[in-house]
């Protein structure tokens, strides 16, 4: 079943899990820089459209990565020649990608274990 | 912290932002058009995909804005926009909170400046003023003084003082001039330093006479010297005694009492009558004794130290001392004198202003709950697009606070000119009086916080309207589902409010013709004497120099000189006038008292020193017994005139009293050749008191006052009267004014609380003639439709009516009801204040059913014809 990541509003959650979205976002352009268009579509293929992301929702999310600098834009041209903004990680970006990564694999980690009691997470 | 350079390179984020967000939708349009969409439909699902795109740029916008200050100035913003499309609700709900908070801040600028404002000395915190026995009386005499001065152990020095008005000669022209006779040690205990030159102290006195030095206050040396700072050392001339000018005050300083400015300080050694001022223990001419508590003493300590000193005075001079119970207050209103009554009065009066406030947060509160209910399409359909309910209440509180910030600051500006205006206002011409009201930075903090209080009050009222409001039901039902209550039986709280502020008003509108309706009466009310038709003429002898037997020799030519004008019908002569703000007090014995203490005192009555023919000027009719004659001079017995209350106290009655004696405080037995009418004396609102009038040249008096009955222009008689005494004596100082002018100072209270209580009836009546418009109209408008149908199946013009505006003038008659009973509760504390004052008066009932009556005709006279000429096949044509 897809999961709906909706855009924030005051009444529901602002994803799944508050900075998933940005911690997709922040893998994405670890891999190469992406303008907003090109980084939904690359979310949604690589979570084989599990995660229908609203694209939209994508915006804040970027603005808030870019004025924490973890993120730089930058207008250009692509490949398809169209004018696009795209998005760079900085370095700092990448550090605290690394750091989300560890903490959300061992909440994974311990989510697992509790919904699979027995179960090995290693299995 | 890098929100300075985001502050300016904003519009290039957002700008990004949005470009962004287009070019990323025409992406997605596109790609699915290369599907094989039509472009119309690609776009559509490109946008359906993208989500709310408004909300979501806001969003976006948001992680950019420091959270708080910036989300509120687009509120405020988006605010402003909507009140300026609807000018009139806004003007309205501007004025009406104007008008609160300007009568507010004034009455509060006023309670400040009278109450809360502590005097303009040091340490005024621990200032107090001494009052004796159970009237509190002020008046002191020296030797008592000296005595609590130097065996108290509580005061950081206690000193005195005495007002006195003088004639000063400063080398051009002797002017009248009013200041204080003051004890030596007066600006040490007060812990003022000189501005210019310096003070006398207690080292300068040494007995009567012995201190001609002159204190000059800063706003006189200024108007008068010219800031001249060679003023020290010259040499005036008071009552045409020479002083020596020492010092100027400080600009700050305006002597010891609020509202009184005095315009120098002399010492009190240096009385004319000072051998038997110093000396003598029953002569209480101090005016008030004052001083600073030590600090760590309690003022029930220090109270518990005074007694201790009386308990020894009345010892010691049984004759002279009697009731030495000591109580303090504050000085700036005399004490007690004053005190209770401006706090009394201030503090309803206040209270009034509040309900104003109240009334028009009620009528504003409807007003945005109409507001609300008329915008609920609206509400609906923002709610329907993804804004959040909390996001909408902000946006109605917003409005609610603009209108309050705006109507508190024009009311706060409009209440600073009108205080500043009455600050330089002098009630009373022939006294210093001023009233320094001006606002400080109290006024305007209870201003701003009472305009976001109410701003808060009325912002709630629509709240939880917002909060019910279901989308769905609005949109699909295309009418406004949530007020459809107002129309039934069921009582809202619009209902509520309305009544509410009704009734307030009717409290308001009753209390004012209560107290207009009082003074009114007590205009016309039985004086003892009759005001109209009558000149007074005040001079004081010892200022001009006279002094022993040339003063009743000077007065009797006065009397025989204004007498020659032509037009002048009588002149009698006074010591003081009734009513004129003076007035002196002696005791009184029987025939049998040999002990002639004061607590053996039959009686304390008011004094008169009066010619034969001040009766026939004063308008004074005699009960019985003869008048007073010249023959009644130094040689021949002591006689007296007493009134109806003095005879029925000391005698039983009028006829008893004739021809019978009582005893003076010096001893002599006095016959009671007549008897007169009562009197108001001091007060109007006083009970009846026992009064002497005495033949003055039996009791000598330096006080001359001339009442001059004559039908003539009072300002042609002045001139003549003035042009006769200044030929017997070019330097004679005089004040004329006619009687009626002379009532200012008696009158004074009430016509302030009337001109108060129907400025805030009239706004009262105001609010509520808007309130009820705004309710009638808004029902009117709300059931168009109804009433149209109505007449189009026949309905009367009065059914239609009822029908349109029975709710309305039900509550109004409710609201009436309720506050004028309220009304009348609330006037009872008026009568202390205003004189005849009542509210079981049928005219004022009529009046007040009456006023609401026309309130309620005024108010909905519009919507009225708005409902008679509902045009009913326009009304049904229409969707």
């Amino acid at each position: 079943m897809p999961v709906v990541t909706r855009p924030m509003t005051e009444a529901t959650a602002r994803d799944l899990f508050p900075g998933a979205l940005e911690m997709m976002i922040l893998e994405s352009l670890r891999r190469q820089p992406a303008h907003g268009y090109a980084l939904v579509q690359h979310i949604q293929q690589r979570s084989n459209n599990l995660l229908q992301v609203e694209e939209g929702s994508l915006y804040p999310a970027l603005q808030r990565l870019l004025k924490a600098k973890l993120v730089k834009a930058e207008w250009g041209v692509s490949s398809t020649n169209r004018r696009v903004r795209t998005y760079q990680i900085t370095a700092s970006g990448l550090r605290h990608l690394e750091q989300q990564i560890s903490s959300f694999g061992r909440m994974f980690e311990g989510i697992a274990l509790v919904l699979n009691p027995g179960k090995s997470p290693a299995s | 912290m890098d929100w300075i350079p985001n502050f300016f390179r904003r519009r290039k984020l957002y700008d990004d932002l949005s470009e962004e967000m287009r070019l990323h939708i025409e992406e997605r349009a596109e790609q699915l058009m290369g599907g094989g969409m039509s472009r119309k439909e690609a776009e559509r699902h490109a946008r359906m995909a993208f989500g709310n795109r408004a909300v979501l740029e806001e969003h976006s916008r948001e992680v950019w804005q420091w959270p708080r200050l910036e989300s509120i100035w687009a509120d405020v913003r988006i605010a402003a926009r909507n009140l300026r499309r609807s000018p009139g609700f806004t003007i309205a709900a501007v004025v009406t909170l104007a008008l609160a908070i300007g009568a507010n801040a004034v009455v509060f600028g006023v309670l400040n400046a009278l109450i809360l404002r502590p005097l303009n000395v040091p340490d005024a915190q621990s200032l107090y003023t001494v009052e004796r026995g159970d009237y509190k009386e002020q008046a002191t005499s020296y030797p008592d003084y000296l005595d609590l001065r130097d065996r108290n152990r509580s005061f950081d020095g206690l000193t005195a003082y005495i007002l006195t008005q003088v004639s000063l000669d400063t080398g051009k022209n002797p002017s009248e001039v009013w200041g204080y006779e003051v004890t030596g040690n007066y600006f040490d205990a007060m812990k003022i330093q000189p501005y210019l030159g310096r003070f006398f102290h207690v080292a300068d006195e040494h007995g009567p006479n012995s201190a001609p030095y002159l204190v000059l206050t800063y706003a006189y040396w200024h108007s008068h010297f010219q800031d001249d700072r060679g003023v020290v050392g010259r040499v005036v001339h008071v009552n045409k005694h020479p002083y020596t000018v020492l010092g100027v005050t400080p600009p700050e300083f305006r002597g010891t009492l609020l509202f009184f400015y005095p315009d120098f300080f002399v010492p009190m050694v240096n009385r004319e009558d000072g051998p038997s001022f110093l000396s003598n223990r029953g002569q209480r001419n101090i005016f008030m004794v004052l001083g600073h508590v030590k600090a760590g003493v309690t003022p029930a300590q220090a109270i518990a130290d005074l007694n201790s000193i009386g308990a020894y005075l009345e010892k010691s001079y049984p004759k002279d001392d009697a009731y030495m119970t000591y109580s303090l207050a504050r000085p700036s209103l005399i004490g007690d004198m004053l005190g209770p009554a401006v706090k009394r009065f201030m503090t309803g009066l206040m209270l009034l202003a509040g309900l104003i406030l109240l009334a028009a947060c009620a009528n504003l509160g409807s007003l945005f709950a109409a507001r609300a209910a008329d915008r609920s399409r609206e509400v609906a359909l923002r709610l329907a697009l993804g804004s959040t309910r909390r996001r909408i209440l902000r946006a109605v509180f917003t409005e609610a606070m603009l209108i309050s910030l705006v109507g508190g600051v024009l009311g706060l500006l409009g209440s600073v000119v009108l205080l500043r205006q009455l600050s330089a206002w002098q009630p009373i011409p022939k006294y210093p009086m001023h009233v320094p009201l001006y606002p400080d930075a109290n006024v305007y903090l209870v201003a701003l916080f009472l305009a976001l209080a109410s701003g808060f009050l009325f912002g709630a009222v629509p709240v939880r309207q917002i909060l019910r409001t279901n989308p769905y039901e609005v949109v699909k039902g295309g009418s406004t589902g949530i007020i459809a209550g107002n129309t039934g039986h069921r009582i809202t709280l619009r209902d509520i409010l309305v009544v509410v502020q009704i009734a307030i008003c009717a409290v308001l509108v009753t209390s004012s013709l209560v107290a207009v309706r009082g003074l009114a009466r007590s205009m016309h009310a039985n004086f003892g004497f009759q005001p109209e038709n009558a000149m007074l003429v005040d001079t004081t002898l010892g200022m001009a120099g006279y002094s022993g037997d040339r003063v009743p020799a000077m007065q009797r030519r006065m009397i025989d000189t204004v007498q020659t004008i032509p037009g002048v019908k009588t002149v009698g002569f006074v010591s003081e006038i009734p009513l004129g703000g003076g007035g002196s007090t002696a005791d009184v014995f029987t025939e049998q008292t040999t002990d002639l203490r004061t607590s053996n005192a039959a009686a304390n009555v008011q004094v008169f020193k009066i010619s034969p023919e001040y009766f026939h000027a004063a308008g004074t009719s005699l009960l019985a017994g003869r008048g007073l004659s010249w023959q009644d001079d130094g040689n021949s017995p002591r006689v007296a005139i007493v009134n109806a209350q003095f005879a029925r106290r000391i005698f039983g009655s009028v006829d008893n009293a004739l021809g019978k004696y009582y005893k003076a405080e010096d001893g002599a037995s006095v016959q009671v050749v007549g008897v007169a009418e009562d009197g108001k004396y001091s007060q109007l609102t006083e009970k009846p008191r026992p009064a002497m009038f005495l033949p003055f040249l039996q009791s000598p008096t330096g006080m001359t006052t001339l009442v001059v009955r004559s039908e003539r222009d009072p300002q042609q008689l002045a001139t003549a009267i003035r042009n006769k005494l200044r030929g017997m004596d070019d330097g004679l100082p005089m004040f004329i004014q006619t009687w009626t002018q002379g009532l200012d100072i008696a009158l004074f209270p009430s016509r302030v609380a009337t001109v108060a209580l129907g400025v805030l009836g009239l706004m009262g009546a105001m609010l509520s003639l808007t309130g009820i418009f705004g309710m009638a109209a808004y029902a009117v408008s709300k059931r168009l439709r109804e009433l149209g149908i109505r007449m189009a199946l026949g309905a009367k013009r009065n059914q239609v009516l009822r029908a349109a505006l029975g709710r309305s003038l039900r509550l109004l008659a409710i609201g009436s009801a309720a506050g004028l009973l309220l009304g009348i509760l609330a006037s009872r504390v008026l009568a202390f204040i205003v004189y005849t004052a009542t509210p079981r008066d049928p005219l004022v009932l009529g009046g007040v059913v009456l006023a609401m009556l026309l309130l309620g005709l005024l108010a909905t006279w519009i919507p009225a014809q708005r409902a008679l000429s509902i045009d009913p096949m326009m009304l049904l044509r229409e969707d």
